[in-house]
């Protein structure tokens, strides 16, 4: 049976954990209670979860437990599905994303998000695909949009590569190099957090590992989330692992500890690759 | 070898040679009208395609020369009103279609549109001139635009749904995490997206139209002279080349083949610009 009390990350508890410097950790999302369903199936049974700033937290469980809703439901994409519903509260930075006066658009803007697979605008080209979010919202000055064209791009990793090529069409590019365009799309609104669904998934090994030292880069400035099949991939990239198993949260900690000495047997089960 | 293995043999391959043979002659029989048409109205009309009908009036009975300028000019006129009221409203019909609606309501408008699509187009002339005709009181360009946007809306209307639904929705859902609103979503990514494919609906639309006469004989009527106010009778190409050919005149049977010709060459211009769209569009996708 699954943990009937979810295991919270007491913040204090962290003496070996990334940032040795600040007594206090700050916590990006504060996850309280959420449930979600889709019409009458219930995917997110009650989890309560604490993400820590600027460290990378991965999300891992067997298919169909929960754990892509669960992202998408810290940016309200889950919305897009007709008939779902949500109960609890999911704070961003002490504030409530599920507010009703909150624009599903502006949680997305702070709460950016790379998907499976990528998924660059065929119409657009390189340097368009980057500033798009920016120009649909607004922002016109040209040599702004520039700046935050090659800031992106190189915080993706990927100037070197492209600078020449700015106007190439997106899709021309390889599947690693436009996976890292996305991910430079998403950091061009300058969002606070980026959630990746299973970024690699569709890559090469080459490609994963490019992504996986840019994820290691991107948390000096952000947060992230990652949901990944790859056992191996949340050891390597993440600094909190949550467990998820048939919609609830079984055990979440610091990564070293879920993987050498996880305290639930479901999640030592499914680690060791007993089941998933 | 059993001598009844062979007989079936045979007559296996008989059936299949037949077969094939028989799907043949139903390709050349599709193929055939096609030449049939480019051939008659080649030996017929080409000789009275001249620049004087590009340019030139309809001259009076008995008098030689002349053209159809104004009927050309009335055909492209009506074509842009038919566009104004069937471009809108189809494509924002089948974006609705696409993105916004519920499925129950989907399924129905689907229907309504396919048994619009199947309306004898004659009926939207009867029904304009019931409407517009009889309640202002005269033919007119108007009248004649509306039976003909009216006739584009059903058809635009599926083929935007169509392309629009061909949009792989990771498309959407990047342009959502951006925090692009729904609607800027839909006109610059997801129709941006479809753009080729819209157009070409609408081209295919324009083609379907740009030959039809029944709509327009109780709407724009026909005018054998330069009209420039739209409430007023107009000419088109097909409703000119319909009163030419029923008259006792050999001069005017002549031009109404040279109309024919420029009609079909017009319309298979779009088809080809059509075919050329698609075939970028099938390119850029692979």
């Amino acid at each position: 049976m699954p943990a009937s009390d979810p295991i919270v990350l007491e913040t204090r508890d962290r003496t070996t954990e990334p940032t040795p410097d600040s007594e206090e950790m700050t916590l990006t999302f504060e996850v309280k209670n959420l449930s979600i369903w889709y019409g009458e199936k219930r995917a997110i049974d009650a989890v309560t979860l604490d993400i820590p700033s600027n460290a990378v937290t991965s999300i891992i469980g067997p298919s169909g437990c929960g754990k892509s809703t669960f992202l998408r439901s810290l940016n309200r994409m889950h919305e897009l599905v007709p008939g779902t519903r949500v109960e609890g509260t999911v704070l961003l930075l002490g504030e409530n994303l599920y507010g009703p006066s909150v624009d599903p658009a502006i949680v997305r803007r702070r709460v950016g998000m790379v998907f499976q697979k990528s998924n660059p605008f065929p119409t657009m080209s390189i340097g368009e695909n980057v500033t798009i979010g920016l120009r649909l919202n607004g922002v016109r000055d040209q040599k702004f949009l520039n700046e935050r064209l090659e800031k992106s791009l190189r915080m993706a990793a990927l100037w070197d590569e492209v600078k020449d090529d700015l106007r190439k069409p997106g899709t021309s590019l390889s599947g690693g190099q436009q996976q890292r365009l996305c991910i430079a799309r998403a950091l061009a609104v300058e969002p606070e957090v980026v959630l990746m669904d299973e970024p690699c998934s569709a890559l090469d090994p080459i490609a994963t590992a490019k992504i996986e030292e840019l994820i290691n880069e991107l948390k000096t400035k952000y947060t992230i989330v990652i949901v990944t099949h790859n056992m191996q991939q949340a050891g390597r990239v993440s600094d909190y692992t949550a467990f998820f198993y048939l919609g609830r949260l079984v055990e979440f900690g610091p990564t070293t500890k879920i993987f050498t000495n996880p305290s639930d047997r479901q999640t030592e089960d499914y680690i060791t690759g007993r089941f998933g | 070898m059993h001598p009844r293995r062979k007989d079936q043999h045979g007559w296996r391959k008989f059936k299949s040679a037949f077969i094939s043979l028989s799907t043949f002659v139903a390709a050349v029989l599709v193929i055939t009208p096609l030449g049939l048409v480019f051939f008659h109205l080649l030996v017929n009309g080409a000789s009275s395609v001249s620049w004087d009908f590009f340019t030139q009036l309809p001259k009076p009975v008995g008098t030689p020369g002349g053209g159809m300028v104004n009927a050309i000019v009335g055909t492209l006129q009506l074509l842009a009103l038919g566009s104004l009221i069937g471009i809108p409203v189809g494509v924002l019909g089948g974006v609705y279609l696409a993105e916004y609606g519920s499925a129950r309501a989907n399924s129905m408008l689907r229907f309504i549109a396919d048994v619009l699509n199947g309306v004898p187009s004659i009926t939207w002339g009867v029904v304009v001139y019931g409407m517009v005709v009889l309640r202002f009181k005269g033919f007119s360009a108007y009248a004649g635009g509306l039976a003909l946007g009216l006739i584009m809306i059903p058809l635009i209307l599926r083929t935007t749904e169509e392309v629009i639904l061909l949009v792989p929705n990771g498309y959407r859902e990047a342009s959502l995490a951006l925090g692009i609103a729904r609607w800027k979503t839909i006109v610059h990514v997801v129709m941006k997206t479809a753009s080729k494919g819209i157009i070409t609906g609408i081209l295919l639309a324009l083609a379907r139209i740009g030959g039809e006469t029944a709509p327009l004989l109780f709407t724009a009527f026909g005018n054998r002279f330069w009209n420039h106010d739209l409430s007023q009778p107009i000419a088109a190409l097909p409703l000119q080349i319909f009163t030419y050919a029923i008259s006792p005149y050999d001069d005017w049977h002549r031009q109404a083949w040279a109309g024919a010709l420029v009609l079909v060459i017009g319309i298979f211009c779009v088809n080809v610009l059509v075919r050329i769209l698609t075939r970028e569009r099938a390119r850029s996708s692979a």
